[in-house]
C-alpha cells in the first residue's frame, strides 16, 4: 500500500514536470520572430536566416522541435545563449550555468542551515506558550515581516549594516576564491535577508502546526490524565508534528526558489536567478528556458519531498482505505 | 411586528429578519490592531480616489532648480536629486529630482489599482472554475484539478518571468498573468469549500425538492462560501501587491515614467548610500498597506474559527 501511494505521487510529479516543460516551451516560443533572427540580428538576410533555421532545426513543425528540445535537455544540452554572440554562435548555456548554480546553491544552502534551527526553536517556543507576551511578539513581528516586500527587508538591512554601521558591503562582489571569514562577510547581507524572510514563514507555520496538534483529542486526554506539560509536548505532540514540520521546511525551501530572484538582484549576487532576470531583460530565450527548467525541477522535487513527508508520517495516509 | 408594510420595508430581507428562526447576524469585533488596519486601509482608499488631485506636482515633473535655491545663499544651481524632505518637497526628491510625495500619491492608483483588478480577475476565474469542478462531473473535476496542479507547481515568479520574456511587459499582460497565477490557489479553495457544501444535508434537501443546479449554486453554495472567500481575498490581495511590486522592482513590471511603488524603490536604490529617504518611502507605503490588510484578515479569521487559517497555510 505504501509503495502504491509513493508511486502514484511520483507519477503525478512526473506528469507535472512534463506539463511544465510544455508550458515553458510554448511560453518561450510565443515571441514573434525566432531564435535565428534574434541571433543574426542586423545581419539577417533571408538566406542566412533560412540556413541558420535549418541548422537549429527551427524549420521543423513545433511538436518535433519540442521533442528535440526535450531530448537535448534530458541529455544535458541546454542550447546556446545569445551571450558572446558576434564572432561565433554564442556560448553553450551549460558553461554559463555551472558557476551560477554553484553560487545559488551555496547561498540557499547556508540560508537553510541557519534559518531552520532558529525558526523551529522560535516556532516551538511560541506554540508552547500561546497567548503570552512572547508569543504575541513573535506572531506580530513575523506577520509584519511576511507582509512587507523582500526588498524592503533588504533595503532596511543595507541601511543599518552597510550604511550606518559599515560592517558588511552593500553589494556582493565575489572574486571566487574567498574562504572562511571573508566569504561569510561578503555573503552576510543576502544571507541575512533570506534568513529573516524565510524564518518568518517557517516560524508561523511551525507554530500553527504544533498548536493544531495540541488541540487534538489525544492531547486533551493526556492533559486530563495529568501528564506533565513538558512530557506532553516532547513525547506526545512533537512526534506527531514531525511530519507536518518536515513538510513546512520542504515547502519553504521551495519558496526560496522564488525568494532568491529578488534578493540576488538587490545585492547583484552572481547566482542563477540573477542570470535568469538578465536573460529576460535581454530576451535571451534559450537561457530563460534553461533557468526556468532548473528552477521548476528543483521546486517540483521539493514539493514531492514535502508530500512524501506528510504521507510517511501519517499512518492513515500511509495505509489508505 | 407590524403587519402593515410601509414602503421602506417591503424588502424581503427586512421581513426575513423578523422571522423567529432568523439566525443572529454575525458580528465581527476588531481588536485594536484590526481597527488600526481599517483606518490605514481607508486612508489608502482615499488616496487612490483623490491622490492625483491633491499631489503638489505631476508624477513625471522634474522639479526646477529655482525651487531649491536657499534665500540669501549665492548657490544658483543647487542639486535637485535626492533632496532631503523640506517645505518644497515634503518627502524629498528622487533620483531625477521628482517629488517623492507626488509620485507616491500617483503611484497608489497604479499599484493598488493593478493589484485589485488582478485579484478580482483571479477570483472570477478561480471561483468560476472551482465551483464548476465541485458541482460538475468527476471527469471535469479531474481535468481541471490536474491542470491546476501543474500551473500551481511552477513558481509564480518563474512563470511571470518566462511570459514577460516572451511578450514584453505591458499593464494588461501584467494583470492577466497575475490573475491566472493567483487563480490557481483560489481554484483550490473554492473547489474544496464548494465540495464541502455540496455534500451537506441542506443541498441534498434542495435537490430532493427538485431545485436546479443554478439555483443550488447561487442560493446554497455561494452564500455559504462567501465569507471565507472574502477573507481569503484580502490575503490574496496582499500577495498580489507584493508580487507586482517585486516584478516592478526587478524592472519587469510597470514601466517608467509611470510611477509605481515597486519601481520607485528600485529607481532610488542608489540614493540609499547618501541617506536619501526616496527608496524607503514607497517601500513603507507598500508595507503599511499590506500589514494593515493582514491584520484585518487575522482578526476576522480569529473570529470565524481556525479552519480558515489552516486552509490558508495549506
Amino acid at each position: 500500500m505504501l509503495w502504491r501511494a509513493l508511486l502514484s505521487r511520483l507519477g503525478i510529479s512526473l506528469v507535472t514536470l512534463w506539463v511544465v516543460s510544455v508550458l515553458i516551451f510554448i511560453g518561450t516560443n510565443l515571441l514573434p520572430g525566432d531564435v535565428a533572427q534574434i541571433i543574426l540580428g542586423q545581419m539577417a538576410t533571408p538566406e542566412s536566416t533560412a540556413a541558420l533555421r535549418a541548422k537549429l532545426g527551427l524549420d521543423k513543425p513545433p511538436y518535433l522541435q519540442y521533442v528535440v528540445w526535450l531530448q537535448n535537455v534530458a541529455m544535458g544540452d541546454l542550447g546556446i545563449s545569445k551571450a558572446g554572440l558576434g564572432a561565433g554562435l554564442g556560448t553553450p548555456i551549460v558553461e554559463i550555468l555551472e558557476p551560477r548554480i554553484f553560487n545559488t546553491l551555496r547561498l540557499t544552502g547556508l540560508v537553510t542551515v541557519i534559518a531552520i534551527p532558529i525558526s523551529l526553536f522560535l516556532g516551538l517556543i511560541a506554540a508552547m506558550h500561546p497567548g503570552t507576551r512572547l508569543d504575541r511578539a513573535v506572531t506580530f513581528s513575523t506577520l509584519s515581516l511576511i507582509s512587507v516586500p523582500d526588498f524592503l527587508v533588504a533595503t532596511m538591512l543595507v541601511l543599518i549594516f552597510a550604511v550606518f554601521l559599515g560592517w558588511f558591503p552593500a553589494i556582493v562582489y565575489l572574486r571566487g576564491d574567498e574562504t572562511g571569514w571573508v566569504l561569510i562577510k561578503t555573503l552576510a547581507m543576502p544571507i541575512l535577508t533570506l534568513v529573516i524572510v524565510a524564518s518568518s514563514q517557517i516560524i508561523r507555520m511551525t507554530r500553527a502546526t504544533v498548536l493544531n496538534v495540541m488541540s487534538s483529542p489525544y492531547i486533551e486526554m493526556a492533559i486530563l490524565k495529568g501528564v506533565p506539560r513538558k512530557r506532553i509536548i516532547l513525547r506526545h505532540a512533537l512526534f506527531n508534528a514531525v511530519g507536518p514540520i518536515v513538510n513546512v521546511i520542504a515547502l519553504n525551501l521551495a519558496w526560496l526558489v522564488g525568494g532568491v530572484v529578488v534578493v540576488e538582484q538587490i545585492f547583484s549576487y552572481p547566482g542563477l536567478a540573477k542570470l535568469m532576470v538578465e536573460g529576460v531583460l535581454m530576451r535571451d530565450l534559450p537561457l530563460v528556458q534553461a533557468c526556468a527548467m532548473i528552477f521548476c525541477v528543483t521546486y517540483i522535487v521539493l514539493i514531492f519531498i514535502a508530500d512524501m513527508a506528510t504521507i510517511l508520517s501519517n499512518p492513515r495516509l500511509r495505509h489508505p482505505k | 411586528m407590524s403587519d402593515t408594510p410601509t414602503p421602506q420595508n417591503t424588502n424581503s430581507a427586512i421581513q426575513f429578519d423578523e422571522l423567529p428562526d432568523a439566525p443572529p447576524k454575525r458580528k465581527i469585533k476588531l481588536s485594536l490592531l484590526g481597527k488600526i488596519g481599517v483606518v490605514v486601509l481607508i486612508f489608502w482608499a482615499i488616496v487612490v480616489a483623490i491622490g492625483p488631485m491633491i499631489a503638489p506636482y505631476h508624477e513625471a515633473d522634474i522639479l526646477d532648480e529655482e525651487l531649491f535655491i536657499v534665500p540669501g545663499s549665492d548657490e544658483m544651481y543647487p542639486d535637485t536629486d535626492f533632496q532631503p524632505p523640506s517645505k518644497i518637497v515634503l518627502l524629498g526628491s528622487d533620483y531625477l529630482g521628482r517629488d517623492t510625495l507626488s509620485r507616491i500619491l500617483f503611484g497608489a492608483r497604479t499599484t493598488i489599482g493593478i493589484s485589485f483588478i488582478a485579484t478580482t480577475l483571479a477570483y472570477l476565474l478561480g471561483v468560476l472554475l472551482g465551483i464548476a469542478a465541485a458541482v460538475g462531473s468527476k471527469r471535469l473535476d479531474m481535468i481541471l484539478s490536474r491542470l491546476n496542479d501543474a500551473l500551481l507547481s511552477i513558481p509564480s515568479i518563474m512563470f511571470a518571468l518566462v511570459m514577460i520574456a516572451a511578450l514584453g511587459s505591458t499593464i494588461p499582460l501584467l494583470i492577466l498573468l497575475t490573475g491566472i497565477i493567483y487563480a490557481t490557489s483560489v481554484f483550490r479553495i473554492a473547489r474544496s469549500l464548494g465540495q464541502e457544501v455540496m455534500v451537506s444535508d441542506f443541498v441534498e434537501a434542495a435537490r430532493v425538492r427538485g431545485e436546479g443546479l443554478w439555483w443550488i449554486i447561487t442560493r446554497e453554495i455561494l452564500p455559504n462560501i462567501a465569507m471565507p472567500l472574502a477573507t481569503d481575498f484580502g490575503l490574496r490581495f496582499v500577495w498580489v501587491i507584493l508580487f507586482i511590486s517585486a516584478l516592478s522592482f526587478l524592472g519587469l513590471g510597470v514601466q517608467p515614467p509611470m510611477s509605481d511603488w515597486g519601481s520607485m524603490v528600485k529607481e532610488n536604490l542608489p540614493g540609499l548610500i547618501y541617506g536619501s529617504v526616496a527608496p524607503i518611502m514607497p517601500a513603507l507605503a507598500i508595507a503599511t498597506l499590506t500589514i494593515s490588510v493582514n491584520m484585518i484578515v487575522d482578526d476576522i479569521s480569529a473570529h470565524t474559527g481556525g479552519k480558515l487559517a489552516k486552509r490558508m497555510i495549506a
